[in-house]
């Protein structure tokens, strides 16, 4: 267990996260091909992150 | 917000269920380069399917060049939201078919989406929801601080009670996707307002860019529509025609064509802009780029819809989708159950949080 944490500590993961999206959301709007990839795994890490935070704590 | 992100869910795929479900009439095979059909014909070929009916927009097909649509109402000034979209073959000219979508699946979650079959004030009610949801994320952005106190990022305690699983899975897709809802959510709300930027437009822009006809009648006769569509190319060159007002109609003046172009990025693709082709004399009255508000509807859509990458991002669109149903319903849960027991959000984790700690339970 982690101790009483700072507001950085608790809202650095979320903002770079967030940052990320936003990245994502808009890159699609710039351009095709290559900025609709960016756009995929931008949007897409917040799924994989969920994925991940779930099933790694399940034992069984 | 459930309804609205369970309808939402197949909206984002409108158009594949609406292959799936409703067959249509292909337009004919022809090889590349092949040029349009003169639009006049066109035209005239769409209104023989719709006898006594007026024709009032000319749409070309976004997803599909070799379409396109005529949208006729009973009169000129008749509500355009009933119309019938007349289906053509653009290089043809021949009538494809003209089905009748508001008995599809897709249109009636698009109503239940957009306005609940209640009009202009289902519409409002629902930006309202709008804002509400993001004032929601905002305020779960700051309990989210307390939360985590003496959780690390990600955390999601299996072996715990439901309460507090569902508290976790709250947190953590809440957090992980508030950029996507706060965007999706607030862009919601403005493609809910696009009525009344449409009228601003109305009573702004093009009323200055109609000044000088205020006073004209209405011309009896009007001139060829591919000649206008033409005109209006060439004025503004490098952008193609989306689609056509006619005279008379909400996206134009009652003596010229409205013709809106779009341009060819992904961004740009969205804005469209106006030329006023006056329809006697078939010559530019003007051509402006529209006001920032019109702009600001248009760049909102695409980040509502999700339309605008491709297959892939309408799949993720959707997981994001689903997991914000799943914050919704396990906030539910947890509000429900607080309010049934009593104990505050906070008590639970701080219960949760002391038997993951022996020295603090004790």
């Amino acid at each position: 267990m982690v101790s009483h944490r700072s507001l950085t500590q608790i809202f650095t993961a979320p903002l770079v996260i967030a940052i990320v999206s936003t990245v994502g959301l808009i890159s699609a709007l710039v351009g095709d091909g290559w900025w609709d990839a960016v756009s995929w795994a931008g949007l897409g890490l917040p799924v994989l992150l969920y994925v991940h935070f779930i099933w790694r704590r399940q034992p069984n | 917000m459930l309804l609205l992100c369970i309808t939402g869910l197949p909206l984002i795929f409108h158009e594949q269920i609406d292959d799936l479900l409703h067959s249509q009439v292909k337009p004919a095979d022809v090889p590349p380069g092949t040029p349009p059909a003169n639009l006049d014909r066109l035209l005239g070929s769409a209104l023989e399917q719709a006898s006594g009916k007026v024709p009032h927009f000319l749409i070309w097909d976004r997803d599909d060049p070799s379409a396109m649509f005529v949208s006729v109402g009973p009169t000129i000034d008749a509500d355009p939201t009933n119309n019938l979209l007349i289906r053509m073959d653009t290089h043809t000219g021949a009538y494809l078919d003209a089905p009748d979508v508001t008995g599809r699946f897709t249109y009636i979650m698009l109503k239940l989406h957009t306005d609940m079959f209640a009009g202009q004030s289902g519409k409002l009610f629902l930006g309202l929801m709008g804002i509400l949801f993001c004032v929601a994320i905002i305020s779960g952005i700051v309990v989210y601080a307390p939360s985590m106190r003496k959780l690390r990022f990600g955390a999601y305690r299996a072996q715990r009670t439901r309460v507090v699983r569902w508290l976790d899975v709250h947190n953590l897709a809440g957090i992980l996707l508030v950029a996507w809802t706060l965007v999706v959510g607030f862009t919601g709300v403005i493609n809910t307002w696009a009525d009344l930027v449409l009228k601003m437009w109305q009573f702004g822009q093009l009323a200055e860019m109609t000044a000088q006809y205020k006073d004209r009648p209405v011309p009896s006769k009007l001139t060829s529509l591919n000649a206008a569509v033409e005109v209006a190319t060439h004025a503004v060159p490098g952008m193609t025609p989306s689609f056509v007002a006619f005279p008379g109609t909400l996206f134009s003046s009652k003596s010229h064509y409205a013709v809106f172009l779009h341009g060819d990025t992904p961004l740009t693709s969205r804005l469209l802009k106006p030329a006023l082709i006056d329809a006697e004399t078939g010559k530019l009255t003007d051509t402006r780029d529209m006001p920032w508000y019109v702009t600001t509807l248009f760049v909102s859509q695409p980040l509502h819809f999700g339309d605008y990458g491709g297959m892939p991002l309408k799949i993720v669109w959707a997981l994001l989708d689903i997991l914000t149903i799943f914050i919704l319903v396990t906030g539910v849960y947890l509000w429900m159950r607080r309010r049934r027991a009593g104990v505050s959000q906070e008590r639970a984790i701080a219960n949760a949080a002391s038997l993951d700690n022996p020295a603090l339970s004790s």
